[in-house]
């Protein structure tokens, strides 16, 4: 069940588009018309205020991914759009996540220093933390606490952006 | 050429009529929505008011614009598709919100499946009662999200002329389609405050688009790389679609196919484009084309598609369509290239434009670089001669001969007639039996195939085209789904013809069950009694005849084509029994093209493989 999205089947796709109302529902209504799902999302505006970036991961390929992404250029609102090869980018996610502390505070205090994570809000048992890193290594973090008891978890979905040495 | 006086074909109606508004300036939304439209250039618009549109209709009074007042939504959408066909412009329509805006939803998905470039206004109720459920409130842009090119809800009077202008722009640039523009009341209202506005010209502002940029030009490279595949081509075959009308590129079209001397086809969205007398025409390809034209592009080595989109109605089942044939795919949208079938050459730009460059090459190329077709034209040929489109002519007590009655109906109108169509088998006839000689001349529902398409387009024809006759083919079940324009047309005097192929059948669904479900026929008889549809007719205010006999046919189309005064309407009375042929059955290769049953024999052995 937990395919990661690193596997080469997930497909990073970065638009930039209006920031407007609506803009969102046009570029998700491509993918459900299709009956596509959309693995995670990424929206925010860029340093221009006009625009903003969507980075969307999705578990489709060949003719149909294509297709899709020539479809959301056409998007009137849609100003730009690329698929991100994974070899020459850049992706951070970010997760926050509330464990069960339990009896074994210190332990879990050790795998926070060792991924240098950040603790945010600490209770009496449970704590909550944050942490920023590419996709696959928060999927990993996620395992290694996963036995002391999660509690909550949020993850943004991952942002990206092409490397500079390309 | 009208015999009534009170027809006023909008290019004759005063200036004059224009002078309140024309003489100051909007200072709220809805007269300056209305003045926006004529800034467009707007002559005719279709539609039907309702509470939250009812501040716009004030200032219509004052404007220069006709408005064709329908009698229900899909109408106004189907009319303004119509008079987009014919005229080359777009066409506009308005309506209400909540359940006008649902009506146009269809119109609104045809136009986009047959990239008709329209305009629709709806009203919105306030923005305040925005998402309250309000009274007459529906998500019209979420709902027309899917069914448009692009749609607007304008929440500022300020925006409207740009907006207006935004919309006319990407309704008829790059591949045109449908725009929608939802107007809240509030904002259009006199009486509200939050509707006043300072007038500027809709073209005097930039256009907030940054993400439209439609490419027309090819890339050069490409087209060189074409037209050396062309030259090497032994079996070419140039697959027309609707694309070449909306480039308005017949001309180059015919001197393209001149040049090369190779073979066109032309599909249902491009009856027309080539001329069917031509001895280059092969006609309609597809489920229901012809034997020589399917076979041509089965058998093909080259396909030259100009706007066209390997519809699957064109392609049958796709793995067995054209197998020995290399594809040059030139198209104005980019998301078209390599959609259904993967391309040699693909080429993103206006068909007029890579055309013309495909002929500048071909000359310089010369006559000389060109491979030997002789042999390929002589093949063509002879399926022609051996497959022409045929019937079986009625016996003596035998209803009528749909494909008779079309052809009567050909030859008792002058070429520059504009047939307008409904879906079904009546369609398929029509495409069939009529000779399209001019760009035009055709306008049918191709795409979504919406019955209930061809009397309100006939009427949006005539009133951008008064000056033609326009002729409206239709199916009885089609014309009970939209019949009471004609009430339109008799009111709004925009008379109109009907050839109404009586069956007493959903012909085309018969046809389906008679053929692939063992005769069963089920829910598609509809009535040999009821309606009786010259008395129909003529409540309406046009003029009834019924047909039933052979010889009474092309007198009773002389006798339509004598009245100008209103519209008529012919009922034919058809054989339900009659069928489309040539059919490439569902799910069967374009190579499994069942004829005729009078030719049937001839493609046993030798024609199927020659
Ligand atoms: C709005 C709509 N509903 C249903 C259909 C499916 N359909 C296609 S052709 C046809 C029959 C049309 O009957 P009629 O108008 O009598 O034409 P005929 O085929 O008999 O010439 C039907 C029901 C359709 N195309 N459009
Ligand atoms: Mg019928």
């Amino acid at each position: 069940m937990n395919v990661s999205p690193a596997s080469p089947r997930w497909h990073t796709l970065v638009a930039t588009v209006e920031n407007k109302p609506g803009v969102l529902a046009r570029v998700a209504g491509l993918f459900s018309r299709r009956g596509f799902n959309i693995h995670s999302l990424a929206v925010a505006p860029t340093n221009d205020e006009r625009f903003s970036r969507i980075t969307f991961t999705v578990d489709i390929e060949g003719t149909p991914l294509d297709q899709v992404v020539k479809q959301l250029d056409k998007l009137i609102n849609v100003v730009d759009i690329t698929e991100l090869n994974p070899a020459h980018s850049v992706e951070r996610e970010l997760m926050l996540i509330t464990v069960e502390t339990g009896e074994s505070r210190k332990e879990l205090m050790e795998i926070v220093d060792d991924y240098r994570a950040y603790v945010l809000s600490d209770g009496d048992d449970s704590m909550m933390m944050s942490w920023s890193a590419r996709p696959a290594r928060l999927d990993e973090l996620e395992e290694r606490l996963r036995p002391f008891g999660i509690v909550e978890l949020q993850r943004t979905g991952r942002v990206a952006l092409p490397s500079l040495d390309d | 050429m009208f015999s009534a006086g009170s027809f006023h074909p909008l290019h004759l109606r005063p200036r004059s009529w224009n002078s309140r508004l024309m003489s100051t300036n909007p200072t709220n939304g809805g007269e300056a929505l209305v003045r926006a439209l004529e800034c467009e250039g707007v002559e005719v618009m279709f539609g039907l008011p309702g509470g939250a549109i009812l501040p716009v209709y004030d200032p219509i009074i004052d404007s220069s614009i006709r408005h064709v007042l329908v009698r229900h939504e899909q109408g106004a959408g189907h009319m303004a598709e119509g008079y987009a066909h014919a005229t080359g412009k777009p066409g506009v329509c308005m309506v209400t919100s909540g359940p006008a805006a649902t009506n146009v939803v269809t119109p609104l998905a045809d136009a986009m499946l047959d990239s008709v470039p329209m305009v629709c206004i709806t009203g919105q109720v306030p923005l305040a009662a925005i998402g309250t459920d309000a009274f007459q409130e529906c998500d019209t842009t979420g709902i027309t999200m899917a069914v448009t090119k692009h749609n607007f809800l304008v929440t500022d009077p300020q925006d409207i002329p740009r907006i207006i202008h935004e919309a006319f722009h990407i309704a008829t640039t790059g591949r045109p389609g449908p725009v929608l523009v939802d107007i809240p009341k509030d904002i259009v209202d006199p009486v509200n405050p939050r509707s006043a506005m300072t007038w500027y010209e809709p073209d005097s502002v930039p256009m907030e688009l940054p993400g439209y940029h439609p490419q027309t030009d090819g890339d050069p490279a490409l087209i060189q790389e074409a037209a050396e595949l062309i030259a090497h081509a032994e079996r070419p075959v140039l697959y027309v679609g609707g694309g070449i009308l909306k480039a308005r590129a017949a001309e180059p079209l015919l001197e393209l196919a001149e040049l090369l001397a190779i073979p066109v086809v032309t599909t249902l969205m491009a009856r027309g484009a080539f001329p069917d007398s031509h001895e280059l025409c092969l006609g309609m390809p597809g489920m229901h084309g012809n034997y020589t034209a399917v076979t041509a592009m089965q058998r093909a080595d080259l396909l030259v598609s100009l706007g066209a989109r390997f519809d699957d109605r064109v392609t049958g089942r796709l793995d067995g369509f054209a197998p020995d044939a290399k594809i040059i795919h030139v198209d104005i949208d980019p998301a078209e290239l390599g959609k259904v079938r993967q391309y040699n050459v693909g080429i993103q730009g206006d068909c007029k434009v890579v055309i013309e460059g495909l002929v500048d090459i071909t000359k310089k190329l010369g006559p000389g670089a060109q491979a030997d077709r002789s042999a390929w034209r002589s093949t063509v040929s002879g399926w022609q001669e051996k497959f022409p489109l045929t019937y079986e002519q009625s016996l003596p007590g035998d209803k009528l001969k749909p494909q008779f009655v079309m052809e009567q109906l050909r030859d008792g109108n002058p070429d520059d007639t504009i047939l307008c169509s409904g879906v079904g088998q009546h369609q398929m006839h029509a495409s069939q039996f009529w000779r399209f000689d001019h760009p035009y001349t055709w306008i049918n529902s191709g795409g979504l195939g919406t019955m209930g398409f061809s009397i309100p387009a006939a009427i949006g024809a005539k009133a951008g085209m008064p000056d033609r006759r326009v002729w409206a083919v239709d199916g009885d079940g089609n014309f009970q789904m939209t019949a009471q324009e004609l009430v339109t047309a008799t009111v709004e005097d925009i008379p109109i013809k009907v050839a109404l192929f009586n069956n007493s059948y959903l012909g085309m669904v018969r046809q389906w069950q008679e053929m692939f479900y063992d005769e069963r026929f089920s829910e598609v008889h509809l009535s040999d009694h009821v309606p009786d549809y010259v008395k129909w007719a003529e409540s309406m205010g046009a003029v009834g005849i019924r047909v039933e006999s052979p010889e009474e046919v092309a007198p009773a189309i002389a006798k339509a084509n004598e009245i100008n005064d209103r519209s008529v309407v012919i009922e034919f009375v058809t054989d339900a029994r009659e069928n489309v042929f040539p059919m490439v059955p569902a799910g069967a290769t374009n190579s499994d093209v069942v004829v005729d049953p009078s030719q049937q024999h001839l493609l046993d052995g030798t024609g199927g493989d020659s």
